[in-house]
């Protein structure tokens, strides 16, 4: 059966289009108007304020996914332990609001937090946005279902009997939960959740671009100023080693990640 | 006692989670009711982009498909190399890819404007970019299927006198169809959801999301009214697909405890 010739027009498409335009990311940096020269590039790598940014994004994507964390683990266990048509719904229920548009829901706290709920509070013109609070809880709010899929996904083939034998052997629920389903949880489900959370908040752009207000800003916002705005068409060689080091980040996550999770090489696991 | 505290404790946790994931949206139907009617309007022009939608999907389908067939088809190293390649997309955050696009086109457009040829349209890019990081996901979907059905359906296609062709459009394909769908609702929704690509790679009024966007931070604001147009019809499907699917495997579940019955009164 000869069929390999099925996949060469991905394989084109994927040169073209997804490993070839990594590499511009590189000829850009060190490449200012056809000419060659690092010193663009250096200059942003040695400008501390970058670095700071960096750094308050990485706390952020860290804050938020704990949050995620201690919030959806409760939600995905709760629900794996009910009856499953029961389950099934409920989980439906959670996971719909992530296929609304994620920039309609974003909008929609930035409407809440700008208006309705300063109105409600009797606040008079004070607006609850452009606080680190604020993009924290939207950023809760967006990644809070990637958070519970793949823990809800691990719990619920969780075998019932184990937790039964545990009881046998004279556990108490807490220890039956501690040690016998959150080590057997834990490895695949919640570091596939971590994955799925923590890197895009890194990455998070449109949260603190539209609940930031200008005051409160991350990583991502200083990518988006380096190609959309600075100097009128943007400036592609500090863009460009800005997401340098975005990347780098981010392969350094994945690698840990995949070093916690030995078992889940298979792709596609996150569906 | 404790267990009935601690139950109703259970269904107010989740309740009180269901209602902070839903608040937006709530809030955007009720206040789709609102007057809104100076001046905030939605130009249709937007919907325009739509059209290029449906057509991307099929063509993610096509190549989606086409790929994974012949990954499957593969011997093991470069089949490893090149799904590890194909989850690059999927593990990349949509900045990057975003921005790797933008700089792909901008360096194609710089050689066509020397070359004085006509510059890679909104359209065009958005759809290059769409396909490329909605392929994966089609991929990702039909493989499974594909080593769940066995190659042997093929081989009696062609013993039945069905030429190459033939066999894989008349079995192997109906065989993984159900990943073919699942593929194309994904990809449907990640072209759909995405802002973060499209923003980077066109323009500031080509598609919903991005529209969206720079009404949001505009003085503008967006017609909320859109988001109980854009949502209804989705939880609609969303939750007769996902009804269905409970009620199928309910089905299934009994008719198993049905065979079992059986097989115990048998013996």
């Amino acid at each position: 059966m000869k069929r390999k010739f099925f996949a060469y027009p991905y394989i084109v498409w994927m040169i073209l289009f997804i490993v070839a335009p990594m590499l511009f990311i590189l000829y850009y940096a060190v490449n200012v108007g056809g000419e060659w020269t690092i010193t663009k590039a250096w200059a942003t790598l040695s400008d501390a304020g970058k670095w700071h940014i960096l750094w308050t994004s990485v706390v952020m994507a860290f804050k938020t996914t704990l949050i995620c964390l201690l919030l959806g683990y409760p939600i995905a266990y709760i629900l794996s332990n009910m009856n499953k048509t029961v389950a099934g719904f409920l989980s439906v229920l959670f996971f719909v609001p992530m296929w609304m548009n994620f920039v309609l829901r974003t909008y929609a706290w930035q409407a809440i937090l700008e208006y309705f709920l300063p109105n409600l509070l009797g606040m008079k013109d004070g607006t609850l946005t452009g606080t680190e609070a604020a993009v924290l809880m939207v950023l809760v709010y967006n990644f809070l279902p990637f958070m519970i899929m793949p823990l809800y996904n691990t719990l619920a083939k969780l075998d019932k009997s184990l937790l039964e034998a545990a009881r046998d052997l004279g556990a108490n629920s807490f220890l039956t939960f501690v040690r016998v389903v959150l080590p057997l949880s834990s490895v695949p489900g919640i570091v596939s959740g971590i994955t799925m959370v923590f890197i895009p908040a890194i990455t998070a752009f449109t949260v603190p671009a539209l609940i930031g207000n200008g005051k409160y800003y991350l990583y991502g916002n200083e990518i988006e100023l380096a190609f959309k705005t600075l100097s009128g068409q943007g400036d592609y060689a500090i863009g460009s080693t800005l997401s340098i080091i975005l990347l780098i980040c981010v392969v350094v996550s994945t690698v840990i990640m995949n070093y916690f999770d030995k078992d889940q090489k298979q792709g596609g696991q996150m569906w | 006692m404790v267990k009935k505290i601690s139950r109703s404790f259970k269904y107010v946790y989740l309740a009180l989670m269901i209602l902070f994931l839903y608040i937006p949206i709530l809030y955007l139907i009720v206040f789709s009711f609102n007057d809104f009617s100076t001046g905030r309007r939605i130009s249709y022009a937007n919907l325009g982009a739509w059209k290029g939608f449906t057509l991307h999907n099929y063509t993610t389908l096509l190549i989606g498909t086409a790929a994974a067939i012949g990954i499957y088809s593969m011997k093991k190293r470069p089949r490893n190399l090149i799904l590890n390649a194909s989850q690059l997309p999927m593990v990349n955050p949509d900045l990057v890819t975003g921005i790797t696009f933008m700089m792909l086109f901008a360096f194609v457009n710089t050689l066509l404007v020397k070359l004085s040829l006509k510059q890679v349209g909104d359209i065009a890019k958005l759809l290059i970019a769409h396909i490329s990081f909605s392929i994966p996901y089609v991929i990702f979907s039909v493989m499974p299927r594909l080593r769940q059905s066995s190659d042997l359906l093929y081989e009696a296609a062609m013993d039945l006198g069905c030429s190459p062709m033939q066999a894989l459009f008349k079995a192997v394909i109906p065989d993984i169809m159900p990943g073919i769908t699942s593929g194309f609702v994904m990809a449907l929704t990640m072209s759909l959801d995405d802002f973060v690509v499209s923003y980077f790679v066109s323009d500031l009024k080509s598609v919903l999301s991005v529209y969206i966007y720079s009404a949001a931070r505009g003085a503008k604001g967006v017609n909320p009214a859109l988001a109980t147009v854009i949502f209804i019809p989705l939880v609609t499907l969303l939750l007769v697909v996902n009804l269905r699917r409970i009620a199928k495997e309910r089905e299934y579940e009994i008719q198993n405890k049905k065979v079992k019955l059986k097989d115990k009164g048998g013996k």
